[in-house]
C-alpha cells in the first residue's frame, strides 16, 4: 500500500515541478508580527544603520515610531538619528539628493515607507537574503528576486559574502527529480555563504525578519490602532444588532 | 403615543412649522403613512443600505477633503499624511475606500433584486431609469475618485479609461485631450477630477436619489410576489397587505444596518486593501508617467465591462476592434435603460415567470460574475473566448427577452401577497 502511494507521488512530481516552474521566483514566506516589539525595535535599528544611508522613510516620523515601538526619546535621539538637520518629530528623511543618487547608482534609491505594501513582506524578506557575488555587475553583486539590481548588498557585513554554487538543496528544482535516498535535489542555483559575516545564517535570517517586520509596521502604522479599536467596534455593533433584532421582533409581533 | 405633551407640541411648534412648511405631511407621506408590502425579504435591505453608504461617503469625503491636496506634487503625500498624521485619518480614509466597494456591492444586489422581482416593469419604469442614472453617475464618481490618491494604478487606470474615448472616430483624439485638459494625464486632470468628484457628481447623485425615491413613493414599492397591494384596501383606504414604512421597516432595516456594518467594519479594520482588489498594490507607489505597471486592472466593480472591452478582438464593418469594444461596453450599460420595454411578461416576479426567464436570469448572473473575474486577470486566448461567450450571454439575456417572456407559460399570480 505504502509502495503504491510512493509510486503515485513520484509519478506526480514532474507535474508539481512543472507547475512551480511557471512562477517567476520562489519567495520565502514572511508573516509580520506587530506585537513583537523587540523585533520591531531591532528592525528600526538595522534600518537606520544599514539602509538609511540611501533610503528614506519620508512619511514616517521618528517620534511616531518611537511611541509605537516603545523606544524612549533620548535613545532615539542618541542612537537612531544621525543627521544634525533632523529632530525627533521629523520624518525619517535622508541627506542624499535625488540627482546625485541617479548619477551614482543609475536610479535614485526609492523611498521605502510603503515598500512592504507595494511589494509585500515575502518579497522584501527574500530579496534581502538572495544577494550573491557576481563580478560582472558594477557593484559586484546580483540578486535572485531582482536580477541586475543596482543596489549593493548593504547587509554584507552581517551576512558575509554569498555565492551561487552547485550543491544539494531541500527546495524542489523544476525539471529535476530528488535523490531517492536523501530526498534532496542537485542544483547549481544554491546560495551559500562562502565568507562568514558577523552573524550566523540563522541569526541573519532573524535580522532580516526584524527589518522586514519594521518595514511592515512603517507601511501601515495605523494597523496597530486598527487592531486595538477593531474588536471594540465589532462587539458594539454585535450588541447593537442583537438589541435591534429584539426591537424588530417586538414591533413585528402584530404583523401576520 | 398617549403623551399629552405631544399633542401640545403639535399645537405649538409643529403647528407653527406645518403652517409654513409641510414637515408633518412629508414625514407621513414618505415614512409614517407610506404603506410598503409586508412581505419584503432579504433582497429588500439593499436600498436603505445604499442610502447609508451614500451618507458614509459624503461624510468621510468631507473630512478627507479637509486634509487632501489636489495637486500632482502633493496628492500622494497628502493621502499618507491623512493615513498617519491626521487624527483617525486612517479610519476615515478606509471608511471611504471600503465604502466605494460597499456601494457597488449593495447597488449590484439592489439591481439584481429589481431583475428578480420585475421592479423595473410598469408602473415603475421611471424608478428604474432614475436608478440606472444613479448607477451611471456612481461609476463616473468612483472612476474620478480613484485618480485622486495619485498612485500608479490611479494614473494608469485613468489612462486606460480616458484613452477609450480616443477610439471614437474623427473626434476621438481631440476629445481625450479635452477630458484630460492636457496632452497627458497631469495635475490639471487631477484638479478637474477632484472638482467633479467632490462637488459636481455628488450633487447630481443626491438629486437623482431624491428623484428615485419620489418616483418610488408615487407608485409604491413592488414586492417578491409582484402583486399590486393597492388593489385590495380596507375601509379606511389602507392597503390590506401594506404596513407603514415607519416603524416596521425602519426597525427592520436597522437590523440589516447592524449586519452590514459588522461586515463593513471587519473589512475596514482587518482587510482594508481587500486582498489588492479594493486598494491595488501598485497604488502604494506615486504615479509615474514614464513607468507603466506590468498589469493594469481596473477596480473590481468595473471589471465585467472591462472584460467585455477586451473580448472584442476583431474588426467588423470597417470599425476597428477598440472602437467596437467601446461600443459593446457602452451598449452593455445602455441596454439596461430600455429593460422595462424588453420584458413582455404579464407577470412581474420571477416566482411566477416560466423556466426560460429563470434560466436566462441565472445565465446572466453567471456571465456577469465570470466577466468580473476575467476582468482582473491578464488575458489569454482561452480567457478571451470565455469572455466572448459571456458577453454574448449577457446581451442574449436582454435581446432575447421580448421573445422568451412572450413564449413562456407563466404561473397564476395570487391576489394577495404570500408572505
Amino acid at each position: 500500500m505504502k509502495k503504491r502511494l510512493f509510486i503515485w507521488l513520484v509519478a506526480l512530481l514532474p507535474v508539481t515541478g512543472f507547475a512551480a516552474g511557471g512562477a517567476a521566483v520562489h519567495l520565502d514566506e514572511m508573516t509580520p508580527d506587530l506585537s513583537d516589539k523587540a523585533s520591531l525595535q531591532n528592525g528600526m535599528k538595522l534600518f537606520t544603520n544599514y539602509c538609511m544611508g540611501c533610503h528614506s522613510l519620508e512619511y514616517q516620523r521618528y517620534s511616531r515610531a518611537a511611541e509605537d515601538l516603545g523606544i524612549p526619546q533620548d535613545l532615539v535621539e542618541d542612537n537612531l538619528i544621525f543627521s544634525e538637520d533632523l529632530a525627533f518629530n521629523d520624518q525619517m528623511r535622508i541627506a542624499m539628493q535625488e540627482g546625485d543618487a541617479e548619477t551614482w547608482f543609475g536610479a535614485a534609491p526609492p523611498d521605502l515607507t510603503l515598500e512592504a505594501r507595494l511589494r509585500g513582506t515575502d518579497w522584501i524578506y527574500t530579496y534581502l537574503r538572495t544577494f550573491y557575488k557576481d563580478p560582472e555587475r558594477p557593484l559586484g553583486v546580483n540578486n535572485k528576486v531582482f536580477p541586475l539590481v543596482g543596489m549593493p548588498n548593504a547587509l554584507e557585513p552581517l551576512q558575509g559574502v554569498q555565492e551561487q554554487v552547485c550543491s544539494e538543496t531541500d527546495k524542489p528544482v523544476p525539471g529535476h527529480e530528488p535523490d531517492p535516498l536523501t530526498g534532496k535535489y542537485q542544483s547549481c542555483d544554491v546560495l551559500q555563504v562562502t565568507q562568514p559575516g558577523e552573524l550566523e545564517p540563522e541569526e541573519f535570517d532573524q535580522a532580516v525578519y526584524d527589518l522586514t517586520n519594521f518595514l511592515a509596521y512603517v507601511g501601515e502604522p495605523s494597523k496597530l490602532q486598527a487592531q486595538s479599536l477593531g474588536p471594540k467596534v465589532l462587539i458594539f455593533i454585535f450588541i447593537f444588532g442583537v438589541i435591534a433584532y429584539l426591537l424588530k421582533r417586538e414591533y413585528w409581533r402584530d404583523i401576520h | 403615543m398617549g403623551n399629552p405633551n405631544r399633542a401640545k407640541a403639535e399645537k405649538g411648534v409643529m403647528r407653527w412649522i406645518d403652517d409654513r412648511f409641510p414637515a408633518t405631511q412629508m414625514w407621513e407621506d414618505h415614512l409614517a403613512k407610506y404603506y410598503a408590502p409586508k412581505n419584503f425579504n432579504f433582497w429588500y435591505f439593499f436600498g436603505s443600505l445604499a442610502l447609508l453608504v451614500l451618507v458614509n461617503q459624503i461624510l468621510t469625503g468631507v473630512w478627507l477633503t479637509m486634509s487632501y491636496n489636489p495637486s500632482a506634487e502633493g496628492a500622494f503625500a497628502s493621502v499618507e499624511y491623512i493615513m498617519r498624521d491626521v487624527e483617525f485619518g486612517w479610519l476615515i480614509r478606509y471608511m471611504h475606500s471600503t465604502g466605494a466597494t460597499a456601494f457597488f456591492v449593495v447597488i449590484y444586489l439592489h439591481m439584481f433584486r429589481a431583475l428578480l422581482y420585475g421592479s423595473y416593469k410598469a408602473p415603475r419604469e421611471l424608478v428604474w431609469i432614475f436608478g440606472m442614472t444613479i448607477y451611471l453617475a456612481l461609476m463616473a464618481e468612483a472612476f474620478m475618485g480613484y485618480l485622486l490618491p495619485w498612485g500608479q494604478m490611479s494614473y494608469w487606470g485613468a489612462q486606460v479609461i480616458i484613452s477609450l474615448f480616443s477610439a471614437i472616430p474623427v473626434v476621438g483624439a481631440d476629445l481625450t485631450q479635452w477630458i484630460r485638459g492636457d496632452f497627458l494625464i497631469s495635475g490639471i486632470t487631477l484638479n478637474r477630477f477632484f472638482a467633479l468628484h467632490v462637488v459636481a457628481l455628488p450633487i447630481v447623485i443626491l438629486g437623482l436619489v431624491v428623484l428615485h425615491i419620489l418616483a418610488l413613493h408615487e407608485v409604491g414599492s413592488n414586492n417578491p410576489d409582484g402583486v399590486d397591494i393597492k388593489a385590495k384596501k380596507d375601509e379606511t383606504g389602507k392597503p390590506l397587505d401594506g404596513i407603514p414604512f415607519h416603524p416596521y421597516y425602519t426597525v427592520k432595516d436597522i437590523v440589516g444596518v447592524a449586519v452590514f456594518l459588522f461586515v463593513f467594519c471587519v473589512v475596514i479594520f482587518y482587510f482594508p486593501e481587500g486582498g489588492g482588489y479594493f486598494i491595488e498594490k501598485p497604488n502604494f507607489e506615486p504615479s509615474d508617467p514614464l513607468k507603466t505597471p506590468d498589469h493594469i486592472a481596473p477596480v473590481w466593480y468595473f471589471t465585467p465591462f472591462y472584460a467585455m472591452l477586451r473580448a472584442i478582438t476583431f474588426s467588423l464593418f470597417g470599425l476597428d476592434s477598440k472602437f467596437l469594444g467601446v461600443m459593446v461596453m457602452g451598449a452593455a450599460i445602455a441596454i439596461l435603460f430600455v429593460l422595462p420595454w424588453l420584458d413582455k411578461s404579464p407577470v412581474l416576479s420571477m416566482r411566477y415567470k416560466g423556466w426560460m426567464s429563470k434560466v436566462m436570469l441565472a445565465l446572466f448572473a453567471v456571465s456577469f460574475v465570470v466577466l468580473g473575474v476575467l476582468g482582473v486577470l491578464p488575458s489569454t486566448p482561452g480567457r478571451t473566448v470565455v469572455a466572448q461567450v459571456s458577453t454574448a450571454v449577457y446581451f442574449a439575456f436582454f435581446l432575447l427577452m421580448p421573445i422568451y417572456t412572450r413564449l413562456e407559460k407563466t404561473k397564476p399570480v395570487p391576489e394577495r401577497v404570500t408572505g
